[in-house]
């Protein structure tokens, strides 16, 4: 079957979704203190490089072995891995999670999937934050700065940084799928 | 109106007006989204990404959206005006519609949030510096699952118009926030509630960032007087489309 019905328009969240979006939890896919457990943080620019404090990025992503969670939980995880998480920026423009490293899915690259929403950015974003050292046609397809963009750099503490740059010199590959007309 | 020299000086609404109308002759007709770069909106300047989205074939976590059940939630989230001691001030609504994707199909079991102004149009933020009452039992939050049928439905308060410092005099219309999910990663979907007839639809850039009109028009609701109760609510109407999803037309034929 054709796609029939043309998709209802996104919007911006705007400035005042603090109180509503972000719970307690969120960012949280696994306990802090978890084995294995790894902090993904970075964070969101704007085009003249400033730091964007009224953002939200969502996570999504495969367990360690590669499984792509399908349990509910992700509101009330209650020791659930979901494989989704939310977490807002703060007033530096700064995210974090605290999750486990996925695995590629069906012997893809392993990648963490991920929304970006913002004020004065009037439709979500999609990208993908790949784990240092891999590759696939999507990455192989860009030139070396753009696909540097996708990858998530391993810092010195163990964690893993994701910066966002919604413009600018080092903008971010944003990503649309077959089925999406933009 | 005070300035100071900290401040500069704000555009006036006949200039942005101006601005709305020069973006959208510029726009091809039957843009199906938003402009992401839309200078009278003057948030999005810095913010929109500049190069076209890269297209990729979803693989792997991208097919399957985050599964949201009955334990992540409370039936009394989608009654807004129940969620404090007392009842809250304005225009009690019932607002309800169908989730489909692109093929028309129902959403099903699927988490819609909200957000909103209250009838005063001031938020529960901190950042919201309106000088409108903040209603002590009125949060404007709410949460609920799509039924067997795609439906969702919210008990609220109709939300008030609300000023903001994108132009002088800007006065954004009244609306709701509305975060859904879909059956895939990728159809994620993060929008706004309009309400019919609205004398500031013209005025927004943020309504008029969608440049074709029949498209805009999707995103205003319909009143429903059979959905309105007596003497107690009116009711209102609005549908939602996500996009197609990625699953082999058998595997959908085993979802009808």
């Amino acid at each position: 079957m054709s796609e029939t019905l043309a998709p209802t328009p996104g919007q911006t969240i705007g400035p005042f979704f603090h109180y509503a979006l972000p719970y307690a939890g969120g960012p949280f896919l696994v306990p802090a203190g978890t084995v294995g457990a790894v902090r993904l943080h970075g964070t969101v620019y704007d085009g003249a490089g400033a730091p964007v404090p009224d953002a939200l990025l969502e996570l999504r992503q495969a367990d360690p072995a590669g499984r792509v969670p399908r349990v509910e939980g992700s509101l009330r995880r209650d020791g659930r891995f979901t494989g989704w998480g939310r977490a807002a920026t703060d007033a530096s423009g700064r995210y974090a999670f605290t999750t486990v490293e996925p695995a590629g899915v069906d012997g893809g690259a392993a990648f963490f999937a991920v929304t970006v929403f913002a004020r004065g950015l009037l439709d979500r974003l999609f990208t993908r934050a790949y784990l240092p050292g891999e590759s696939d046609d999507l990455l192989a397809g860009l030139p070396a700065e753009d696909a540097a963009t996708l990858r998530v750099e391993r810092e010195a503490d163990g964690s893993l940084r994701f910066d966002v740059h919604l413009q600018g010199d080092r903008e971010t590959v944003f990503l649309s799928y077959p089925r999406h007309r933009s | 109106m005070t300035t100071t020299t900290a401040t500069p000086a704000l555009e006036t609404q006949a200039r942005i007006t101006a601005e709305i109308a020069e973006a959208q002759a510029a726009t091809a007709p039957g843009a199906p989204q938003p402009r992401i770069d839309f200078p009278p909106y003057r948030s999005s300047v810095l913010r929109h990404p500049t190069k076209d989205p890269r297209h990729a074939d979803p693989e792997g976590i991208e097919l399957v959206a985050p599964v949201f059940g009955h334990s992540d939630l409370d039936p009394v989230e989608a009654d807004l005006t129940i969620q404090h001691g007392g009842e809250p001030i304005g225009e009690r609504m019932l607002v309800t519609g169908q989730v489909l994707d692109g093929d028309g199909r129902p959403v099903r079991h699927q988490l819609v949030e909200i957000w909103q102004a209250n009838a005063g149009g001031r938020y529960i933020h901190k950042r919201d510096q309106h000088p409108a009452p903040v209603d002590p039992n009125f949060t404007g939050v709410g949460r609920c699952l799509t039924d067997g049928d795609g439906v969702y439905r919210f008990t609220t308060i109709k939300p008030g118009p609300y000023p903001w410092r994108n132009h002088l005099n800007a006065w954004r219309p009244a609306h709701i926030h509305f975060s859904l999910f879909g059956t895939e990663f990728t159809q994620r979907l993060v929008t706004q509630m309009y309400f019919p007839g609205d004398p500031l639809f013209a005025l927004d850039p943020i309504y008029q960032s969608i440049t074709e009109p029949s498209v805009r028009e999707r995103l205003v609701a319909t009143y429903d007087h059979d959905l309105t109760t007596h003497e107690w609510a009116t009711g209102y109407r609005w549908d939602i489309v996500l996009t197609g999803t990625h699953a082999t037309p058998l595997e959908r034929a085993d979802h009808e």
